[in-house]
């Protein structure tokens, strides 16, 4: 059974065509894409594939080493060069490959403007797993 | 306070389901009740001690607990179960009953996700928490997966329930196929449930109650497999088998598997589970890497590609052809698999194997760094990446 992690990007994959972002969707029309990610993890939940999902704020530092007895550096993020943001992710144990692109894909069909499937686009990745079994 | 041996609860549950599932319990209703009664036992006999007849008193327990559901249940109330305590059953039935349990959580309608978690639950008595630590899962998930599965069994038709074992000679290949993926999962990590030793447990209950040559093969793969794990692993980093310090490796074990093997080769029906037994079995012999037998290793994968034409079992057929007539040969067996097996790592693995082996150095290490690419096991990925910095040229 291998886990996959599905990506959720605020940027960085293509756009879909006639896609409007959300700061032009009616409140009800967001009620429903929320909705349709609380059953997304429902039905995960149903079937036994549900590992996690996390949402990620769209703030937040660089951070890195800061040299021998000297506290880390910390920038504020995102570098301005830098186009991809995530968003949050879905973890999720299944069958098989073409499974997880069904999942991705179901989450991709969330609905937004005027109730319209999104098309979003989700990068799905296998996660390592440990050791090997038999050689 | 008196601490209950582990192996105790698991044993007697196992029983106990057996003997209420054959009486015409529901397998769902009946499973869940022994866990029911698995908890009350964990509350009470810490105190009030071991009773002298555990599956006794677990079945007195779960036959009330299974009587509770169904008068909440009144749809049920028609499979009400007898509540009288019944004699113990002796040994030949625990047997059966143990049988029959594997066959309903092995059945043919479940997948394997659900298969094996069941299994471990209703046969291996293991908790959903034991068995989600194993998976790395969350507890719901395997929860889920539980109910999933016996949702299915309950909906399936077992006029008379015995139905899995109705033919004289069942077919078993079903029920070792999910013990065999339970023990290709287990691993040694931390206090985690060992499933590789669970997985050879299942199978010696198999054995012990429905012996033949590929159940006792399939037993043997795995004791000859699991002999060699305390060298397997050096501080989570993976040793292949040709580096390994074979002193750690078990002979007690190694000799079992061994003995069980050469009992099932004797009775002359070959099935994939023994021949994999015997390569392993070779491999196990050798005193050191440069004294493996790889001709009889390679006459065993001509055995078990003739009968499978798994791309896999060719993969490590290459290994040994290698071995035998020189790398080179190795090399024109893989390109008659390489189409079936398009960017797999362990194909690219291979052929940078073979090619080290014919010096051709910077095509190995340039395999071998593709093979780490696509390698989805950290373990296996971290020891193919090194095996690419030892392979690139000065």
């Amino acid at each position: 059974m291998p886990k996959y992690l599905i990506l959720k990007h605020y940027q960085g994959g293509p756009e879909a065509p006639g896609f409007a972002p959300m700061n032009e969707w009616t409140p009800e029309e967001m009620e429903a894409h929320f909705q349709y990610q609380r059953d997304t993890i429902k039905m995960l939940q149903d079937a036994g594939e549900f590992v996690g999902a996390e949402g990620l704020a769209q703030t937040g530092n660089w951070v890195q080493y800061g040299g021998e007895g000297k506290p880390p550096h910390v920038l504020d993020g995102p570098f301005p060069e830098t186009k991809e943001l995530i968003a949050g992710w879905f973890v999720i144990d299944v069958e098989s490959e073409a499974r997880a692109h069904e999942v991705a894909a179901y989450v991709s069909k969330a609905p937004g403007k005027g109730g319209e499937p999104i098309f979003e686009w989700l990068e799905v990745r296998p996660i390592m797993s440990g050791p090997p079994p038999v050689e | 306070m008196t601490p209950i041996p582990e192996d105790l609860l698991r044993e007697a549950a196992r029983q106990v389901l057996g003997a209420l599932v054959r009486r015409g319990a529901d397998f769902a209703a009946a499973e869940d009740a022994v866990q029911e009664a698995l908890l009350e036992a964990t509350l009470k006999w810490p105190d009030a001690g071991v009773p002298k007849e555990p599956a006794a008193w677990l079945t007195t327990v779960a036959k009330r607990k299974l009587v509770d559901a169904q008068r909440a249940d009144a749809a049920r109330r028609h499979r009400e179960a007898n509540a009288a305590l019944e004699p113990a059953a002796g040994p030949t039935e625990q047997s059966d009953d143990t049988l029959l349990l594997l066959f309903l959580c092995c059945h043919p309608a479940l997948s394997p996700t659900l298969a094996v978690p069941l299994t471990l639950r209703a046969v291996g008595g293991l908790t959903t928490r034991e068995i989600a630590e194993a998976y790395l899962l969350p507890e719901a998930t395997i929860a889920q997966r539980i109910s999933r599965a016996k949702k299915t069994i309950a909906d399936l038709d077992l006029s008379g329930r015995g139905d899995p074992l109705g033919s004289s000679e069942p077919d078993k290949s079903q029920v070792l196929r999910v013990l065999y993926l339970i023990f290709n999962e287990g691993y040694t990590a931390g206090d985690r449930v060992d499933l590789a030793a669970e997985a050879i447990r299942l199978s010696r209950l198999l054995h012990a109650a429905s012996p033949g040559p590929e159940v006792a093969g399939l037993l043997a793969l795995m004791l000859l497999n699991h002999a060699r794990r305390d060298a397997r692993f050096d501080n989570g980093t993976l040793v292949p088998l040709d580096e390994q310090d074979r002193t750690r490796w078990d002979r007690a074990m190694i000799a079992e598997g061994v003995d069980l093997l050469q009992n099932a080769l004797a009775e002359g029906r070959h099935g994939e589970y023994q021949i994999q037994a015997a390569i392993a079995a070779l491999h196990d012999d050798a005193q050191a890497s440069d004294e493996t037998d790889w001709t009889q290793i390679l006459a065993w994968y001509d055995e078990l590609c003739q009968g499978t034409h798994n791309p896999l079992a060719e993969l490590s057929r290459a290994v040994a052809l290698g071995e035998v007539d020189g790398p080179l040969t190795g090399l024109r067996a893989l390109d008659r698999i390489e189409e079936r097996l398009t960017d797999y790592h362990r194909l690219h693995a291979v052929r940078a194997h073979l090619h080290e082996r014919a010096g051709n150095t910077k095509e190995a290490a340039a395999l071998f760094t593709k093979a780490a690419d696509s390698a989805t096991n950290e373990a296996e990925r971290n020891h193919l990446l090194k095996r690419a910095a030892r392979a690139r040229p000065e």
